[in-house]
């Protein structure tokens, strides 16, 4: 296996379905002539033309519809919204068409349409630069959500989105596309539900997913070393549908939960385990889990209040000590 | 406009270069951080329009590319200075940064990092001002790429559709990030885009004031006594990239290199020295005055001012 970054792999993902299919096209802003934002469409305008690598207008909601529409017939859209912030404009599309028109068509109809996006704080962006959403994508019906923590997933998961016969949403993360891990040489189709064990331990289990699980790796190092603490590490690349038999699983073994995520706490992520937890393994709980997740307030642009806001890998393992009553 | 009124807005064109400049360096020192978009190349457009209307009266609104427009309505470069340094003296108050320019008092409304947001907000305190009986005028700053946003085509509608007082300004510079109007935009000429609403539009060079500045006359004109929604589309140019992460590798040198030769401050020097109203030398001088103001009280400021306090983080939140 090779080491590439998360941007390589996105690329050479986009590469193989374009060259497979010629129905694979991709579309955004800035993707083409200049090769896209974080260089996931690199060198596709060139090998692949701009029939099928489009640069849009700054026309989020319709050059989305476009792309829907197009999917109607066949055609696999991938589109690329440049930043999360950006996809509020396309939510009507993405939402109220691609995701409903399976259902409200009877099954006539169906939106093979993949959209990728980054959110995330990302070094003082500031308030409108710096969301995340997936708490917003999470709770649409008809819409897949995935989000990958490192180069494997990004590669496998996009390749498995292009195939899928629903509209996935890739949650991607600004600040993780430099970032560096294995990739398979051959093709790889990562599922596009599930969860994956990143660590496995005993007395507690740490729930996180894209670059909240490199927050809980961490945390487990320190506190196996330094407190004697076994922390299992679960990804929640799947963000809908949810993993319950996973998240089950690990609880029941290790009784004890910390569910951390960069989004602010309401209606997001923790809140939707916690919520599984409770259905499925209550009684199998000692303590009461608990969430990591940012301050609830519109991200602000100094550093160090910006700090405050977002939590970390320290702000993990003070969770789990909490939760020992050891702090 | 009278020599001495020409002077001043030299003055305040080459503060406003110089002031951006100063943040490019800050950037690279770290000491401001995010995303930064420079005005350099643009100038004569932010001074011919304001100079037309009434800054600090009349409402602004812009995008991202905001510290000059701010500045121009009235605000203390030293206190957008400390924005962009993210303290608790900046004119935000350090929560704000470069793309969130706000400065209430003066009638600046706002910096919006989404392009094509701002739109309907100035149509929105264009109907404000009708409510309210009041003269001012709102006035919007935007880019050409933003022309494609939906928010355009609905705000336009609705401004033609209430008789807004609003003067839209299209800061031409045919590019948005690294994508020419070419590849984006089915209609080169953006002032006949809104021809369909059935506003009144013209189209000048942006990179002379004084053209600038009386089409603005007769666009402010126009809005100010009840007409109606104004397009002005100035043609202009960006001198660095997009933003601080921009190698610029969508255009040529030469590309650049022309539009450099007609470069906003030396066309309005040249003009003033051809009518003897300044020497190269005391051109010279300005440009250090100014450079020592910027170094010895703006970044002076900004450098010295504290921080916010961290257990404010929520302040702000609700009211
Ligand atoms: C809704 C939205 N989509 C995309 C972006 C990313 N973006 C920021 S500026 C920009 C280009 C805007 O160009 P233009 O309107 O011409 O203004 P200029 O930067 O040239 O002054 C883009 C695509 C954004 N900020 N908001
Ligand atoms: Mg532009």
């Amino acid at each position: 296996m090779a080491e590439i970054m998360y941007w390589e792999a996105l690329q050479r993902a986009h590469d193989e379905e374009m060259a497979r299919d010629p129905l694979v096209i991709c579309m955004g802003e800035d993707i083409g002539v200049a090769g896209g934002t974080y260089k996931a469409t690199k060198g596709l305008y060139e090998k692949y033309g701009p029939l099928r690598v489009i640069d849009t207008p700054i026309s989020e909601n319709s050059y989305t519809g476009l792309g829907i529409g197009a999917s109607f017939l066949g055609v696999r859209p991938i589109i690329e919204i440049m930043s999360v912030n950006f996809a509020w404009l396309a939510m009507d599309q993405m939402f109220n068409s691609a995701a409903k028109v399976r259902y409200m068509s009877g099954g006539q109809l169906t939106a093979p349409v993949v959209f990728r996006s980054p959110g995330g704080s990302a070094h003082q962006l500031g308030a409108q630069h710096s969301a995340r959403m997936e708490k917003v994508f999470m709770g649409i019906a008809g819409l897949r959500v995935v989000t990958p923590s490192n180069p494997k997933q990004a590669y496998g998961l996009l390749k498995s989105a292009v195939r899928s016969d629903d509209p996935v949403f890739i949650n991607e993360h600004e600040l993780m596309y430099n970032w560096k891990g294995e990739v398979p040489e051959g093709e790889y189709f990562h599922p596009l539900e599930g969860s994956e064990i990143a660590r496995s331990g005993t007395d507690v289990t740490l729930f996180g997913y894209n670059i909240s699980v490199h927050w809980c790796l961490k945390a487990a190092e320190i506190l196996a070393s330094q407190y004697n603490i076994s922390a299992e590490v679960v990804d929640l690349y799947a963000l809908s549908p949810l993993d319950r038999a996973g998240i089950k699983q690990s609880v029941c073994k290790t009784h004890r939960a910390v569910i951390a995520e960069e989004d602010e706490a309401p209606c997001g992520v923790g809140a939707e385990v916690m919520a599984i937890i409770n259905e499925e393994c209550f009684f199998d709980l000692d303590a009461a889990p608990v969430r990591v997740h940012s301050a609830l307030v519109p991200q602000p642009y100094n550093h160090k209040l910006e700090m405050a806001a977002i939590p970390d890998h320290e702000d993990v393992v003070n969770a789990v000590l909490k939760l020992f009553g050891k702090a | 406009m009278k020599p001495e009124d020409k002077k001043r807005v030299l003055r305040e064109m080459v503060l406003a270069r110089r002031f951006e400049e100063r943040c490019y360096q800050a950037y690279i020192e770290r000491k401001i951080g995010g995303f930064l978009h420079l005005y350099p190349g643009q100038e004569a457009c932010c001074q011919g329009v304001m100079e037309a209307a009434r800054p600090g009266h009349d409402y602004v609104i812009t995008g991202y590319r905001d510290h000059v427009h701010a500045i121009k309505c009235g605000s203390d470069p030293k206190e957008v200075m400390a924005e962009l340094y993210g303290k608790e003296t900046g004119v935000s108050k350090g929560r704000g940064g470069s793309m969130h320019i706000f400065d209430v008092k003066h009638h600046f409304m706002g910096g919006y990092a989404l392009v094509g947001g701002p739109f309907p907000l100035a149509a929105g305190i264009a109907k404000a001002i009708q409510l309210k009986g009041g003269d001012e005028i709102s006035i919007c700053f935007l880019g050409d790429a933003a022309n494609n946003q939906g928010t355009f085509h609905e705000t336009l509608n609705m401004a033609a559709l209430y008789k807004l007082p609003v003067l839209f300004v299209c800061e031409n510079n045919q590019y948005g990030i690294g994508t020419a109007i070419d590849r984006s935009t089915a209609v080169l000429d953006q002032f006949k885009r809104v021809c369909g609403y059935d506003i009144a539009a013209s189209q000048c060079d942006g990179q002379d004031f004084d053209v600038v500045h009386e089409h603005a006359k007769k666009a402010v004109a126009h809005v100010r006594n009840g007409n109606g929604p104004y397009f002005l589309e100035l043609m202009t140019y960006r001198y660095r990239g997009h933003s601080m992460s921009d190698s610029r590798g969508y255009r040529t040198r030469e590309e650049e290199e022309l539009w450099k030769q007609r470069d906003p401050i030396f066309i309005l020097r040249d003009r003033l020295i051809d009518a003897g109203a300044m020497t190269m030398d005391a051109f010279h001088a300005l440009e250090k005055e100014i450079d020592h103001y910027i170094e010895n009280e703006v970044i002076k400021f900004a450098e010295e001012s504290p921080e916010p306090n961290v257990a404010e983080l929520e302040k702000y939140v609700l009211a």
